[in-house]
């Protein structure tokens, strides 16, 4: 096995190591993405009085309990980057596929909604509101997916002791796409 | 890892599930606040503002905890923090400068023909005024 250390994990020349830098410029831009997005999704709402109806067939129940699984998930992202903090890594790689197993939960509830809606005639081509429904949630879906498939690749080097400060890059993120959930969800379940 | 112990180290787990159990009840708030409105309402105090306050007020709370104490931006270095409020300043451009041309169907010298015909069919087949949409205090009191 190579000792060479990536230049991520060994340089911080800006008082943060580079990897961890790296990690926030990603949410920089991914605060662009989704805000710009989201900043459409409320111009279009506000100038479309018929959206109000359409809205209305959204299941808040469905938004409510793939918030509460988001915020728990986040909170087994944080013990999990606590007990890297502490060295111990097969706790930290438990934790971490705690949060993997919220982020499965959520995809499942995800996809029971969207097939009764899809059932309902709600499809992406129904209207204005269903193809940014679809679009916001989906894009959010596909940012839990792939931080659910890195997030079991740094649990498996956590377990053996290795590399533990990536747990705290991928907490970082998955924090992310939780308020971007949180953002979400009075957007399209509880402004009707 | 020492760089990381003036993070996470400074909390307990106890810290973190107390935060957790703040943004449930912050979450629980955020989904009765549609309910109770209607009932809590009073003077200039309408129903739709406190929906407003219970989603999206509650959101931005929720929000901050989440980035604050799980991501702990609060102790990260402060450039970070600048560089997050420089994109959603980017954000907030992006909006002025596009939703009056979103938001509103008419200018002085142009008509979105289009958005303004699909409101109408819409909200014909919804049986609502189409042109009722900005005076819904009109339509109130003619019912």
């Amino acid at each position: 096995m190579s000792t060479t250390r990536p230049i991520a994990t060994t340089r911080s020349a800006t008082g943060i190591p580079t990897g961890k830098l790296a990690v926030w410029w990603v949410i920089g831009s991914e605060i662009v993405i989704f805000g710009g997005l989201l900043a459409s999704y409320v111009m279009h709402r506000l100038g479309h009085p018929e959206w109000a109806e359409y809205a209305s067939h959204t299941n808040t129940w469905f938004g409510a309990t793939n918030t509460f699984v988001l915020l728990t998930s986040s909170l087994f992202a944080v013990l999990a980057h606590h007990a890297a903090e502490q060295g111990d890594g097969k706790k930290a790689a438990k934790w971490l596929l705690g949060t993997c197993a919220g982020g499965l939960v959520f995809i499942c509830v995800k996809a029971v909604e969207w097939t009764g809606e899809i059932q309902h005639g709600y499809t992406i081509t129904a209207n204005g509101f269903w193809h940014f429904y679809y679009t916001a949630a989906g894009l959010h879906g596909l940012h839990v997916i792939a931080g659910c498939i890195i997030m079991l690749i740094i649990a498996n080097d956590a377990r053996k002791g290795k590399e533990l400060h990536r747990v705290e890059l991928i907490g970082i993120y998955w924090h992310f796409v939780d308020i971007i959930w949180i953002f979400l969800f009075p957007l399209l379940y509880i402004a009707k | 890892m020492a760089e990381h112990q003036d993070h996470a180290g400074d909390h307990g787990q106890a810290f973190y599930v107390k935060i957790w159990a703040i943004l449930l009840v912050l979450l629980i708030l955020s989904v009765l606040g549609p309910i109770i409105a209607p009932h809590v309402a009073f003077g200039f105090l309408e129903a739709w503002m406190i929906t407003l306050m219970t989603a999206f007020g509650i959101a931005l709370v929720k929000a901050y905890l989440v980035a604050a104490n799980f991501m702990h931006l609060n102790v990260e270095k402060k450039y970070i923090s600048y560089l997050l409020a420089t994109m959603l300043m980017l954000m907030l451009l992006f909006f002025a400068g596009t939703a009056p041309d979103v938001m509103e169907h008419k200018g002085q010298n142009w008509e979105n023909v289009a958005a303004a015909a699909e409101v109408e069919r819409a909200l014909e087949a919804e049986g609502k005024d189409p042109h009722g949409e900005h005076a819904e205090g009109h339509d109130d009191a003619a019912h």
